[in-house]
């Protein structure tokens, strides 16, 4: 009822183009990011900063990088994980040789790391196509989490073959660490995550979301246009390794502190690519909604019982986690194979229609 | 002067040639030895029966197919084989006979794709939507917006290509061709499949489009009414042959083309 755009008239194409064109999309997403940078950081408890939120957005990260990739431009990955694993070993290897650089700065630069080894896994994108693909980048991500484990040089040599996160600071405030607030880490993931969101969206809108998108829908077609395919998804691949890398750096280094090898084995890319599918392919939005389902749901089940005044044993909990985190998610294919987002569009045409059904 | 005079006058030098183009697929021979001209703003139909290799031509012309013989010019410049970019970059359009949209885009989108080659934007003025990206952008919707007028596509600018009907997509795919600025453009039966009003449209369209932008057109197209009525010259292909070249009036009293189409007695 409150969601129509009539009488909002747009008299200039700039106006028509631009990011958020209906003005009660403004508004909400104006009190979303209110929310996120004020309210919650005042209000939220530790737990719900460590182990829901942060989580969630590093997570949407990723899955936006793999939804550049798979959702816009239609080439499937599975190397998720270990794109994410250059990035957090670049990052460690970035702050073991430049100490006294931002670690802010360190972050973005590892997910360029992550964009290189990306392009050259991207390589094979030009020959083969859809699962095949699947099956090339599979092998990246085997080869890279070989890596991860049989070069020490990767992590320093240390015994435990793993990664610790040094303390660092900005402005005198522990940003990394064991001492750093969880409030920080948060509002600087939440930072980077919102610029790197909004650039994605940019790109989008843009020359280079339509290329990607083209190549999606018909690579003949976008051929005899004048696009060239190498270029375009060797760009896609590089850009969406780099949203990977960035993530996976933020999830050391912002998130749990310290890493093994194990982080960013295949489950990792299933994860995000589970993510991807059940938020929605081809749309930004969707990457959060599939983060925040797929993270969040096994935590609201767990606490569940507790807030009902049940006793389940915690064993027992955790076993029908995964039952109903299962059904639920053949329950939401099955009602909207193409995801979360695509349900929030149908909710807000019916929003706009109202009262009418059509 | 009459209209066909002046029509006359228009047309210029050839602008794209084929000279005894031959293409085989292992043993199948889809064209044998085809050479025709096509001259500046002229409608240049070709036809012939089914498997005739056609639409093959087509795609030798725009580089989709490399020809094992013979030599394409196009403007002043041979080619051995075309290369798809390299044909829309020096201004070759081409719309399909299966309709070859990008299904997941809206028709503004799909028609903005079509000025790819025309925009300039990197990756870093695109991500953080910089004044020059803005600007291009703004100044290539323009253009965009005046080839949905020119066709009358405004009401289903923003609607996904896949919801619409087959005509409309027809329609889309020229106006995507036509952000290409091409001076040649390739049709691929672009009225297979319409009711009589909808090829009206479409044929008011291509002469338009002929006439307004001075775009030099090559047609295939099994309606004999549509192109025997505008079309300049006519070539006949039969398997894979050139069998007749004229003007439809030439063409239609051709002994050649009346026994390919209708059959001859063994």
């Amino acid at each position: 009822m409150f969601y129509r755009e009539v009488g909002q008239y747009k008299t200039s194409y700039a106006a028509d183009q631009a990011l958020l064109p209906i003005l009660q999309d403004r508004i909400g997403i104006a009190v979303i990011l209110l929310i996120a940078f004020v309210a919650v950081p005042l209000t939220a408890s530790n737990f719900a900063l460590d182990s829901v939120l942060i989580p969630i957005l590093v997570l949407s990260l990723a899955a936006t990088g793999l939804n550049l990739l798979t959702g816009y431009t239609g080439l499937l990955s599975l190397g998720t994980g270990g794109f994410m694993g250059v990035g957090a070993f670049a990052c460690y290897k970035l702050t073991t040789f430049f100490p006294n650089v931002n670690i802010i700065f360190l972050i973005l630069c590892s997910g360029f790391f992550a964009a290189a080894i990306g392009t050259v896994f991207g390589l094979p994108s030009l020959r083969i196509k859809g699962f095949y693909l699947a099956v090339a980048t599979l092998a990246a991500q085997f080869f890279l989490s070989w890596c991860f484990i049989r070069i020490p040089w990767l992590y320093n040599y240390n015994i435990s073959a793993s990664i610790e996160v040094p303390t660092k600071t900005m402005f005198g405030l522990a940003v990394t660490g064991p001492t750093a607030s969880s409030v920080t880490r948060y509002l600087i993931v939440l930072s980077i995550v919102a610029a790197l969101v909004l650039m994605a969206a940019n790109l989008m809108r843009g020359r280079i979301g339509r290329t990607w998108m083209a190549v999606r829908d018909m690579d003949l077609a976008a051929e005899l246009i004048g696009i060239r395919l190498y270029q375009t998804k060797l760009l896609a691949f590089a850009v969406s390794s780099f949203y990977c890398g960035v993530a996976g750096a933020m999830m050391v280094f912002l998130w749990l502190g310290n890493a093994e090898s194990e982080s960013f084995n295949i489950n990792q890319s299933f994860l995000i690519l589970f993510m991807v599918i059940i938020g929605g392919l081809g749309s930004l939005l969707g990457s959060f909604l599939g983060a925040a389902l797929i993270w969040g749901l096994p935590i609201v089940l767990r606490h569940a019982p507790d807030y009902l005044g049940l006793h389940i044993r915690s064993a027992t909990v955790d076993q029908s986690t995964f039952v109903i985190l299962g059904v639920l998610i053949i329950f939401f294919l099955i009602v909207e194979p193409h995801g979360l987002a695509r349900l929030w569009q149908i909710g807000k045409q019916k929003l706009r229609v109202w009262p009418f059904p059509y | 002067m009459t209209e066909t005079e002046a029509r006359a006058q228009r047309i210029g030098a050839p602008v794209l040639a084929v000279e005894e183009v031959s293409l085989t697929f292992g043993g199948v021979r889809a064209l044998t030895e085809v050479s025709f001209d096509v001259r500046e703003h002229e409608v240049r139909a070709i036809i012939g029966p089914n498997g005739a290799g056609k639409s093959s031509m087509l795609n030798v012309l725009n580089g989709f197919y490399q020809p094992q013989h013979g030599i394409i010019r196009f403007r002043g410049r041979e080619f051995r084989g075309m290369k798809p970019h390299v044909a829309a970059t020096m201004g070759i359009g081409r719309t399909f006979q299966n309709i070859a949209l990008f299904r997941g885009m809206t028709v503004l989108d799909n028609i903005m794709v079509g000025r790819n080659l025309k925009m300039r934007g990197n990756l870093l003025q695109e991500a953080f939507w910089l004044p020059a990206a803005r600007r291009e952008e703004i100044e290539h919707r323009r253009a965009v917006e005046e080839i949905i007028d020119f066709l009358e596509i405004q009401h289903i600018r923003r609607t996904p290509v896949g919801q619409l009907p087959y005509g409309l997509q027809k329609r889309v795919e020229l106006a995507r061709a036509l952000a290409m600025e091409p001076s040649v453009l390739l049709l691929d039966e672009p009225m297979a499949g319409m009711n009589l009003e909808e090829k009206q449209d479409m044929c008011r369209f291509v002469l338009d489009v002929n006439d307004h932008y001075g775009t030099t057109i090559v047609l295939i197209e099994h309606d004999m009414g549509v192109v025997m009525d505008i079309s300049d010259r006519v070539v006949v292909l039969d398997y894979g042959s050139k069998i007749a070249d004229g003007t439809p009036d030439q063409v239609r009293s051709d002994q050649a083309v009346i026994d390919a189409y209708l059959g001859v007695a063994h």
